[in-house]
């Protein structure tokens, strides 16, 4: 589904990815953990085709594809979705209107008609109820005054209603309670199928209780360091990065 | 810096030329250029108008030649010669039409491709029309319907010789000629425009709309549009206008003048998308307008524009409030892209008492444009308890473009209440990079956020004229982020 190899991206004169390298098959969930720096988000833009991330050097092979020669609107439409670390708020344009126009141009992408109305807004109330997102939030303006929590079920939302192949989640735990966590969870979960797959961002092992990962990859200084099994989240929860940085590093 | 490809987008629609720069071929009836005391008969006898007309226009003009042509800080632009321009023209048709297939074929032809064709009106959207093409109205529809309810919707040619006693005792009211430069001007010249009394109680059951359109090189455009709403009646009056493209400036100098007696509302919006020029801002409609609005005892008038064109905009929709508790409000979408120049706002004046006034202005200026608000509270002795709020809010779509703000605050009575808001923010990257990675295009991206951004004056619109503002504001910034 998704190969990086020896992926090197920096912002101005700053190098943040350092030779990354990464296979995802299709159907599995890899977690990525890192101390705040390592350039796990930067990673997340990367993919997602941001442009004020210079690609230095290496590739990305994406369905058979070259995942760094399409524009980001490309890569979304071709079924790659970024859950956002930081959800952006756009006053003044309705959630749903939102959703139609994402919804609407991966239509066009795959040569479809416009969605109709009602179709829309069965598929809203479906996804909708997989994460239990209010009836209220769908008609607010995006993220506008949603709280930390709220933004990050958005996302979720979003995921779902764009049924993406590879799904990119930023730290989509961190602000939620323990409720909205399971609730998340679950509806990551709902979506996992063997022709999709995941790559889960997280701090917390927590998450990972919930959606359970096939790969854990420590990311250190733009580098994937060490990578097991769900079981090396436990280690680090215990005992941290330190002894990563020793053990591996030195 | 993100959005390399902006260079080649920004060529892209620079280089697109005006969607509706067509021009059509109608033979026109045209005056020589120059102004003089002749002309100005020339005028008056081919609207075949009464006496005390003529009077009134050169009384105007022997006060316009003693004015001077102003000047303002935060507009450059060449001024036009005033004896270049030709003072009237109209189209070789002079019958009164019934129906719509005694049109001349080319100009229902312009109206096709302007998207208002009348039996489109007609038919689909209950508006009536009055449709100015060049100076004289060519076709009137609904006025059987609005006769019956006493409505009054006529060009102001056939309301000065039709009804005489309103027109003396209200044009001029409100903008009086010696007002200013350009109202003077319009005062001697004008050529045509749109009349309506909404007469003692009555609501007006649908939105009176004009669709105003220049077509003749060189011509100026001297609109004078009067609305009189009789007590505790409500009209809503759209207005909006499209241009062929032009080598030479094109002059406009409109008047619209609004009469809200007591406990009447008068709603007036105005969609305006006059050719701004090429990049550079040459052969771009000069629109200098005089808009106010007197509000008596509980009346309230609103204003609402979308100003997208033109190439140099000046123009203070404003509203005395005159009345005790009379309400006056302005929502306005100024966008200015290439070289375009708008320097736009309101004034608000409250002479009576427990007078309300709201100010919502969204300017958004792209390429290397300048979008100035200039607005005027004034809360004069005898107004207590007025109440102003204010919010003028600018979006920036490149770093080569300007927003400027000039809030003119003038309070005279110690129990007024006024607010003033103002942000000024660069249109922001992470929101289009959200949308791009949610599979929205560029395009419909800066679409999406400008809309939204706006959306508080949108929503102040008429139905369908909404939709129609959201394209104009599409079209106007395609490509313009940088
Ligand atoms: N726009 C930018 N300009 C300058 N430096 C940046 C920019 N974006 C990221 N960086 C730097 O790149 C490094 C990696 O950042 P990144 O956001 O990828 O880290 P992260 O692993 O996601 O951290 P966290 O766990 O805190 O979310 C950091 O040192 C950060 O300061
Ligand atoms: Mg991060």
């Amino acid at each position: 589904m998704v190969n990086i190899k020896e992926l090197k991206a920096s912002i101005g004169e700053t190098q943040i990815l350092k030779g990354l390298n990464l296979e995802i098959k299709p159907g599995e969930v890899h977690a990525i953990m890192g101390p705040n720096g390592s350039g796990k988000s930067t990673l997340a833009s990367v993919l997602a085709g941001r442009e004020d991330y210079d690609v230095t050097g290496g590739s990305v092979d994406f369905e058979s594809r070259d995942l760094l020669e399409m524009d980001a609107t490309e890569r979304a439409r071709s079924g790659l979705f970024l859950a956002f670390q930081y959800p952006v708020e756009i006053p003044g344009v309705s959630n749903i209107n939102f959703m139609r126009a994402a919804v609407n141009g991966k239509r066009e992408h795959e040569g479809l008609d416009p969605i109709k109305g009602k179709d829309f807004l069965n598929l809203v109330k479906e996804k909708a109820s997989l994460v239990e997102l209010d009836g209220r939030l769908r008609n607010r303006s995006v993220n506008e005054g949603f709280s930390g929590g709220e933004k990050k079920r958005n996302e979720i939302f979003q995921m779902a209603m764009l049924e993406p192949r590879f799904a990119v989640l930023d730290e989509t735990d961190s602000g939620l309670d323990i409720d909205a966590l399971r609730i998340v969870a679950n509806g990551v979960n709902a979506m996992r199928s063997p022709d999709r797959s995941f790559l889960v961002i997280t701090h917390y092992q927590r998450l990972l209780d919930y959606i359970v990962p096939d790969f854990v990859h420590v990311l250190v200084d733009g580098k994937i360091v060490l990578s097991g099994d769900k079981d090396l989240a436990l280690k680090l929860e215990e005992k941290g990065y330190d002894w990563i940085k020793e053990d591996v590093i030195a | 810096m993100a959005y390399d490809g902006n260079d080649k987008v920004l060529e892209e629609v620079t280089g697109k030329s005006y969607e509706f720069g067509f021009t059509t071929d109608i033979e026109s009836d045209k005056a020589p250029a120059g102004l003089n005391e002749d002309i100005i008969r020339l005028i008056s006898s081919k609207k075949e108008e009464p006496e005390w007309m003529l009077k009134w226009r050169l009384e105007a003009f022997a006060v316009w030649k003693k004015m001077e042509e102003p000047n303002w800080p935060h507009l450059q632009y060449k001024k036009p010669d005033y004896q270049a321009i030709s003072y009237y023209s109209a189209p070789k048709q002079k019958k009164q039409l019934n129906s719509l297939d005694e049109v001349d074929p080319e100009m229902r032809k312009t109206m096709d491709k302007l998207g208002i064709s009348m039996e489109e009106q007609k038919r689909l959207s209950g508006v009536a029309v009055d449709f100015v093409m060049d100076s004289v109205s060519v076709a009137t529809s609904f006025k059987e319907k609005l006769g019956e309810l006493g409505i009054i919707f006529c060009s102001m040619s056939d309301a000065v010789k039709e009804h005489p006693e309103l027109i003396k005792k209200y044009l001029g009211s409100v903008v009086p000629t010696k007002d200013n430069f350009f109202s003077a001007l319009n005062a001697a010249v004008f050529t045509d425009g749109s009349f309506c009394y909404i007469p003692k109680g009555v609501r007006c059951p649908m939105e009176l709309s004009t669709y105003f359109r220049i077509n003749e090189s060189g011509t100026g455009q001297f609109e004078r549009t009067l609305v009189v709403a009789d007590e505790a009646s409500y009209v809503s009056y759209l207005e909006g206008c499209t241009a062929p493209q032009r080598d030479e400036n094109q002059l406009h100098a409109a008047v619209v003048e609004l009469v809200a007696l007591d406990e009447a509302e008068i709603k007036y919006s105005t969609v305006q998308n006059w050719y701004p020029g090429d990049a550079e801002g040459k052969g771009g409609v000069f629109n200098f307008v005089t808009k106010r609005g007197i509000c008596h005892r509980r009346s309230k008038i609103s204003w609402t524009q979308v100003e997208t064109g033109s190439a140099v905009t000046w123009k203070y929709p404003s509203c005395i409030l005159k009345g005790d508790h009379s309400v006056g409000e302005f929502y306005s979408v100024a966008v200015t892209n290439n070289a375009q120049q708008a320097d736009t706002g309101t004034k608000m004046i409250h002479l009576g008492k427990n007078t309300h006034s709201t100010i919502i202005s969204k300017g958004i200026s792209a390429g290397k444009s300048h979008n100035s608000y200039r607005g005027l509270v004034q809360i004069m002795p005898s107004a207590d308890n007025a109440r102003n709020f204010s919010q003028c809010d600018s979006l920036l779509m490149t770093d080569t473009s300007g927003a400027h703000t000039f809030p003119y605050i003038e309070v005279k009575n110690p129990t007024a209440k006024v607010e003033h808001e103002a942000t000024t923010s660069k249109i922001g990257e992470d929101q289009i990079f959200y949308c791009l990675q949610r599979g929205i295009d560029e395009e419909q991206a800066i679409s999406l956020i400008v809309n939204g951004y706006a959306k508080e004056v949108l929503n102040q619109l008429p139905m369908e004229f909404a939709v129609e503002a959201q394209k104009l504001l599409s079209i106007s910034l395609e490509g313009s982020v940088g």
